[in-house]
C-alpha cells in the first residue's frame, strides 16, 4: 500500500504562454518543405500562371513564422497546461470511462505498416489490418451478444446516430416512416439519445425517473404508440443504478412493434456479467474509446462500435469487412445500406488500440474490469457520503450504485454557497483534473459524476476522498477560497462569462479577437 | 478471485480486492451485480480468444498482423482520393502523442487551459487560410462537415434543397446524403466532361427559391481546380442561398481562399496538414464562416473562444454560445456533438506554425510543379491519355487508359508487382471517364519516383 497524500503544494504548469502569432518573426522558419529538382521546375514552368487570376492567392496565408524549436517549446507548454488522465488521477470525468492508455498501444499505431496505410490501396496489401478489424468484429459480437458490428462511426455518439439511421432505414423500407416518427428516450440517457435521432427525423419523447431513479415504466406505457420507432436507452444510467426492469421497458417496445436501441456508452459497468443480447435489444453501441482502452485525445479522434442483429445488418454502412476463408475483403454490395456516415472505414488507429487491449486482457481481464470498477466505485460512493454536504442522486433508494455515481453538493451548497462548479474549480488545485458534473438540464442540483474505473487504485481512491473531504471543508470555514478558485492551475478563473455568449466580444479566431478588441 | 493481476489494474491484486470488499461490507463483488436480474445476465465465459498478458507477447502478435501489411513506404503510392501522402513533421507527432494532449477529454480551461489554446489557434490559422473569423474545433472529417454545412444553411434560410457539384467525392456524398434524407433534397449539378468544371447553364436553371445552398469542391475529387468561383457564388447569392465551398488546405498556399469568391461557409478536411494515413483513419474536418450571430448560432460543434480572467493580461478560454449544442439541449440543439477528432486538429496546428507562410506557398507550388511534370511525362506514353481534364489541377489527375487496351484494374496489378500502388480506379465513380485512374502526386515524391511509374507504365503498356 502506498502513503495516501493530498497534493498540498501542487502547482500546475502556468507558463503564461502567448498567442502563437504573438510569438512569429517574419521570415524564419519551422520546417522546409522539399522542393522539386530543377528538372520538374523548368518542365513546369510558373504554376502562377496556369490560374486566372481572380482565383490565385494573393497574399501570403497570415500563418505564424517561428523556428522549429519554438513550435516544439510552445507546444510543451501547452501539453503541460493540460490535465492527461494518464498524467493524473481522473477518477473526475464520470460517463467517460478514463482507463489507463497503454504506451504498447501507442507504439502499435505508429508502426509504419499501420500509420502509413491508404485506404484505397488494394486490398492484398491490407490484409493484416482487415485482419485485425474482423478479428475485433468477432469479439464486439461475443460481448455484445449481436450479430454483426461495423467501426465506421467515428465517436460514440456516431454511432448511435448511425443508429438512427438504421431505424429510419428499416422503417423507410417498411413504407411506415411518416408514421414512425417517434424516439422515446430517457432524461438520464446521454444528450445523444435525444439529439441524434431528432437529427435524422425524428421527434422526440423523453421518459423521466420514478421515485427511485428509474425511468418511469409507467410513463413509458403512456408513450409508447403505432407512432414509435425505437427507443433509445442507456443502462446503467449515468446517475450509476442499473434498471433491472429493463426487459420489460424492451418488450414494451417491442410490443408495439418498434425497435431497441441500448446506448451502452457505459458498458464498462457490465462487460461479460450482462449483455445486450440478454436483455433483448435490436442494437446496442460501444465507445471502443472508452470501454476498450483507448485514448480520448482532448475529445478525439474516437471510435464508435455500432452493433445489431442479423436482421438489421442489411442496413450497416457500407463497407463491411468480409472473410472468404482464404481472404479478406470489403463489402460494398449492400443495397439496404444507409450509405456511409464518416469517409472510408473509420478511425482504424482506434480499432486498432482497442483489439490490442482486449488481446492483453481477454474474457477473464473484460470481467475482472467490470468487477474492478463496480467495487472501486462502492468504495468510492461509502467513503464520499460521509463528507459533509454530499450526497446522492436518489439517496437511500436501497439499490447499489454499478460502476459510477452521480453525486449532489446541493446541501453543501445550501449551506455555504459554494457551488459545483466552485468545486470543480478547486479541485484542480490539488492536480486532479476537473470532474464532469452532469449532462443538461441538471436533473439533480449541483452534481458530480465520478467514474473510478478499474485504473484506479485504492490509494487513487484514498487520494479523492480526501481532497473533496479537504474542500468542502473549505467550502464551509473559508468560502472565499473555493468561490475564486482555481489558485494553483495553468490558468485563473473566467471573470466575464457573459463575453463568451455575447456575438460583440466571442471570438474562436485570433483574427476575430483582434477585430473585436480594436488591436488590428 | 481471478488469479492473475493484471498491469493496467491494481486493484486485481487480491489482497487488495479482499480488503475493499471488507471496507464496503459486502463478502463479494456479486452483493453489487445482484441488482442486474439472474434473468439478464450473461452466463458463462465470453467466448474470445486467450488473451496475450505479457506486453512483449501482445506485441509480437499484434506486430505479425500488421506485418501482412504493405505500407506507402515500403511501396511507390499514387493513391489520395480523400486521404493523401505528405510527409509528417516529427514535431507534430512528438507534440500529439505526448499524454497531456493524447489522453485529456472534456475539463474545463483552467486544468486543461492548454487544450483550449491549441484548439484556438489551430481555428486561427484556419481561419486565416480561408479568409474567415469563425471556425470550429474539429468535425469527424470533410464529409460530416459537409453535412453539417448544408445543414446549417437549411436552417439559417429554411430552404430545404442543396445542389452540390456533380463532381463530389462518392463517399463524402454519401455522408451528405445521409445526413441530408430527413428533410434536405440533395441534387447533383452537371458538370463539363473536358474541363471537369460546373455547368453554369444547368446551375441557373435549377436554382431556386427553395435552393438553400450551392456546395462545391476546390480543388475538386478529380484534382481539377474549378475557376468559376466568382459566378458561382453570384448565382448562388442571386438566389438567395450560401454558397458552401470544400477545401483541401494543402492547396491555399495558390489558389485564392473561398472567401476571395464568395463562399459563405468554408469546410474541408485537415489531414494533409501532419497526420498520418492510418488506412484512412486519419481524418479531421472543419467548418468556417463569417463571424455573425446568424452563422454562429447553427453550428453544432464545441466552439474554444478567447476570453479574460481575474489575472490582470491573463488569457482565458471557454466555451462559446453553449446552449446550442446537444450537450447543453439535447434533441432542442444543433444537430448533434460527440467526440470528434481534437487531437488531429491539434496536430494541423502544429503543422500550420511548421510551415508558416513561405512552407504553405512552396508545399502547394511544388506539388502543382510535380503534377504537371507528371502528366507531361506520362502524355508521352502509348495509349494513356492525359491530361483528361483540361483544366489546371492541383495534386491529383485523371489519366484515361482506354487506348492501352488494358483496364485500370489490370493495369494496378501490374504496377503493384513492381511495388507501386497505381492511381485510384474510377471507372465504376465516373462512367463518364471510361477507364481511367484518379492520380495523386505530392511533396514526398520525387522526380525519381515519377520517373519509376512512368517507365513501369511504358513497360506494362508496351
Amino acid at each position: 500500500m502506498g502513503k495516501v497524500k493530498i497534493r498540498q503544494d501542487f502547482q500546475q504548469a502556468r507558463w503564461n504562454e502567448p498567442i502563437i502569432y504573438e510569438m512569429s518573426t517574419p521570415g524564419v522558419r519551422g520546417i522546409l518543405i522539399p522542393a522539386a529538382e530543377e528538372e520538374i521546375k523548368s518542365k513546369a514552368g510558373d504554376v502562377w500562371q496556369l490560374l486566372p487570376a481572380n482565383m490565385r492567392r494573393k497574399t501570403p496565408a497570415n500563418l505564424p513564422e517561428l523556428s522549429q524549436k519554438h513550435v516544439l517549446m510552445h507546444y510543451l507548454h501547452l501539453a503541460q497546461e493540460t490535465m492527461g488522465s494518464n498524467i493524473g488521477n481522473d477518477i473526475s470525468e464520470g460517463t467517460c470511462t478514463m482507463k489507463y492508455n497503454p504506451r504498447v498501444n501507442e507504439e502499435l499505431v505508429a508502426h509504419e505498416k499501420f500509420a502509413e496505410l491508404h485506404p484505397c490501396q488494394d486490398l492484398d496489401t491490407v490484409q493484416g489490418i482487415l485482419e485485425i478489424y474482423y478479428r475485433f468484429e468477432q469479439i464486439m459480437k461475443e460481448v455484445s451478444g449481436m450479430d454483426r458490428v461495423t467501426f465506421q462511426p467515428g465517436g460514440g455518439n456516431h454511432a448511435v446516430y448511425t443508429a438512427a439511421s438504421v431505424v429510419r432505414a428499416y422503417w423507410e423500407e417498411k413504407g411506415q416512416l411518416d408514421q414512425r416518427n417517434e424516439v422515446i428516450t430517457t432524461i438520464f440517457s446521454h444528450p445523444c439519445d435525444a439529439a441524434t435521432p431528432a437529427t435524422a427525423g425524428f421527434k422526440i419523447i423523453t421518459l423521466y425517473p420514478d421515485k427511485d431513479g428509474f425511468p418511469d415504466i409507467e410513463a413509458l406505457k403512456a408513450a409508447v404508440s403505432e407512432r414509435t420507432a425505437a427507443i433509445f436507452m442507456t443502462n446503467p444510467e449515468d446517475i450509476g443504478l442499473y434498471n433491472p426492469r429493463v426487459d420489460e421497458f424492451v418488450k414494451i417496445v417491442h410490443d408495439a412493434g418498434a425497435l431497441c436501441f441500448y446506448d451502452q456508452a457505459n458498458a464498462n459497468a457490465f462487460l461479460g456479467v450482462a449483455r445486450a443480447r440478454e436483455a433483448g435489444f435490436d442494437m446496442c453501441h460501444f465507445n471502443v474509446h472508452k470501454t476498450f482502452g483507448a485514448p480520448h485525445g482532448c475529445s478525439g479522434p474516437a471510435n464508435g462500435a455500432f452493433c445489431c442483429t442479423a436482421d438489421l445488418a442489411k442496413y450497416l454502412p457500407v463497407p463491411t469487412v468480409e472473410y472468404d476463408g482464404a481472404k479478406y475483403y470489403l463489402d460494398y454490395d449492400r443495397p439496404h445500406s444507409i450509405g456511409k456516415v464518416r469517409d472510408f472505414m473509420g478511425t482504424a488507429g482506434v480499432v486498432l488500440r482497442a483489439y490490442a487491449w482486449t488481446m492483453m486482457l481477454g474474457a477473464d481481464g473484460l470481467r475482472e474490469c467490470a468487477d474492478v470498477s463496480v467495487i472501486n466505485n462502492n468504495y468510492l460512493e461509502k467513503k464520499l457520503l460521509t463528507i459533509k454536504g454530499l450526497s446522492e442522486a436518489f439517496a437511500g433508494n436501497g439499490y447499489r450504485r454499478q460502476e459510477q455515481v452521480r453525486y449532489t453538493w446541493e446541501e453543501l451548497t445550501e449551506e455555504t454557497g459554494v457551488t459545483t462548479d466552485d468545486i470543480n474549480s478547486r479541485i484542480v488545485d490539488y492536480g486532479i483534473p476537473h470532474y464532469w458534473t452532469s449532462h443538461h438540464p441538471w436533473e439533480i442540483p449541483e452534481p458530480m459524476t465520478l467514474e473510478p474505473c478499474e485504473t484506479y487504485s485504492k490509494d487513487d481512491l484514498d487520494e479523492y476522498y480526501e481532497v473533496l473531504s479537504q474542500i468542502a471543508k473549505e467550502a464551509y470555514e473559508n468560502p472565499e477560497l473555493v468561490k475564486t478558485a482555481p489558485h494553483r492551475a495553468a490558468s485563473h478563473r473566467r471573470n466575464d462569462e457573459a463575453s463568451l455568449d455575447d456575438p460583440e466580444k466571442w471570438a474562436t479566431t485570433w483574427r476575430a479577437y483582434l477585430r473585436k478588441t480594436g488591436k488590428k | 478471485m481471478s488469479k492473475v493481476v493484471y498491469p493496467y489494474i491494481p486493484n486485481s491484486e487480491p489482497a487488495v480486492k479482499e480488503q475493499m470488499l471488507k471496507e464496503i461490507g459486502i463478502e463479494s463483488v456479486e452483493d453489487i451485480f445482484k441488482e442486474i436480474p439472474k434473468r439478464l445476465r450473461f452466463k458463462g465465459k465470453l467466448n474470445i480468444p486467450e488473451p496475450f498478458l505479457s506486453e512483449y507477447e501482445l506485441r509480437r502478435h499484434v506486430e505479425g498482423l500488421l506485418k501482412k501489411n504493405v505500407s506507402c513506404k515500403d511501396y511507390l503510392n499514387f493513391l489520395g482520393a480523400g486521404t493523401w501522402q505528405h510527409y509528417v513533421p516529427a514535431v507534430c507527432d512528438t507534440i500529439i502523442s505526448r499524454d497531456e494532449f493524447l489522453t485529456a477529454y472534456v475539463g474545463d480551461a483552467y486544468g486543461d487551459h492548454g487544450k483550449f489554446q491549441a484548439l484556438f489557434e489551430t481555428a486561427s490559422m484556419i481561419g486565416e487560410l480561408v479568409g474567415m473569423d469563425m471556425v470550429n474545433t474539429p468535425t469527424y472529417d470533410w464529409a460530416n462537415a459537409i453535412a453539417i454545412s448544408c445543414r446549417m444553411a437549411a436552417r439559417m434560410n429554411g430552404r430545404k434543397e442543396v445542389l452540390v457539384v456533380g463532381t463530389i467525392s462518392p463517399g463524402r456524398l454519401s455522408v451528405v446524403q445521409n445526413y441530408c434524407k430527413p428533410d434536405i433534397r440533395v441534387e447533383l449539378i452537371d458538370f463539363h466532361v473536358d474541363t471537369g468544371l460546373m455547368d453554369l447553364e444547368d446551375l441557373e436553371a435549377r436554382i431556386s427559391d427553395k435552393t438553400s445552398a450551392v456546395y462545391i469542391e476546390n480543388p475538386s475529387y478529380l484534382g481539377f481546380i474549378e475557376l468559376q468561383g466568382e459566378e458561382i457564388a453570384r448565382i448562388t447569392h442571386n438566389a438567395g442561398a450560401e454558397l458552401i465551398v470544400g477545401v483541401d488546405p494543402s492547396s491555399l498556399g495558390i489558389i485564392a481562399p473561398p472567401s476571395d469568391y464568395g463562399a459563405d461557409i468554408v469546410c474541408g478536411e485537415l489531414q494533409p496538414f501532419g497526420i498520418h494515413m492510418q488506412w484512412g483513419g486519419g481524418l479531421a474536418g472543419f467548418i468556417a464562416t463569417r463571424d455573425e450571430e446568424r452563422y454562429v448560432a447553427e453550428y453544432p460543434s464545441l466552439l474554444f473562444g478567447l476570453t479574460t480572467t481575474v489575472a490582470e493580461g491573463e488569457y482565458g478560454f471557454g466555451e462559446v454560445f453553449y446552449e446550442r449544442t446537444s450537450y447543453a439541449s439535447r434533441e432542442k440543439g444543433k444537430d448533434f456533438i460527440g467526440t470528434c477528432a481534437a487531437l488531429y486538429g491539434i496536430a494541423a496546428g502544429v503543422y500550420m506554425a511548421l510551415i508558416g507562410p513561405q512552407g504553405l506557398k512552396e508545399l502547394s507550388e511544388g506539388i502543382m510543379q510535380r503534377v504537371q511534370y507528371a502528366i507531361e511525362l506520362l502524355s508521352q506514353i502509348k495509349g494513356i491519355y492525359v491530361p483528361v481534364i483540361k483544366s489546371p489541377c492541383f495534386k491529383e489527375f485523371v489519366v484515361d487508359f482506354e487506348g492501352t487496351g488494358k483496364t485500370v484494374r489490370e493495369i494496378n496489378r501490374e504496377l503493384l508487382s513492381r511495388q507501386i500502388f497505381g492511381g485510384k480506379d474510377i471507372s465504376q465513380e465516373f462512367p463518364v471517364y471510361g477507364n481511367s485512374a484518379l492520380y495523386c502526386i505530392t511533396e514526398v515524391h520525387t522526380k525519381e519516383d515519377i520517373k519509376k511509374l512512368a517507365l513501369a507504365l511504358e513497360e506494362i503498356l508496351k
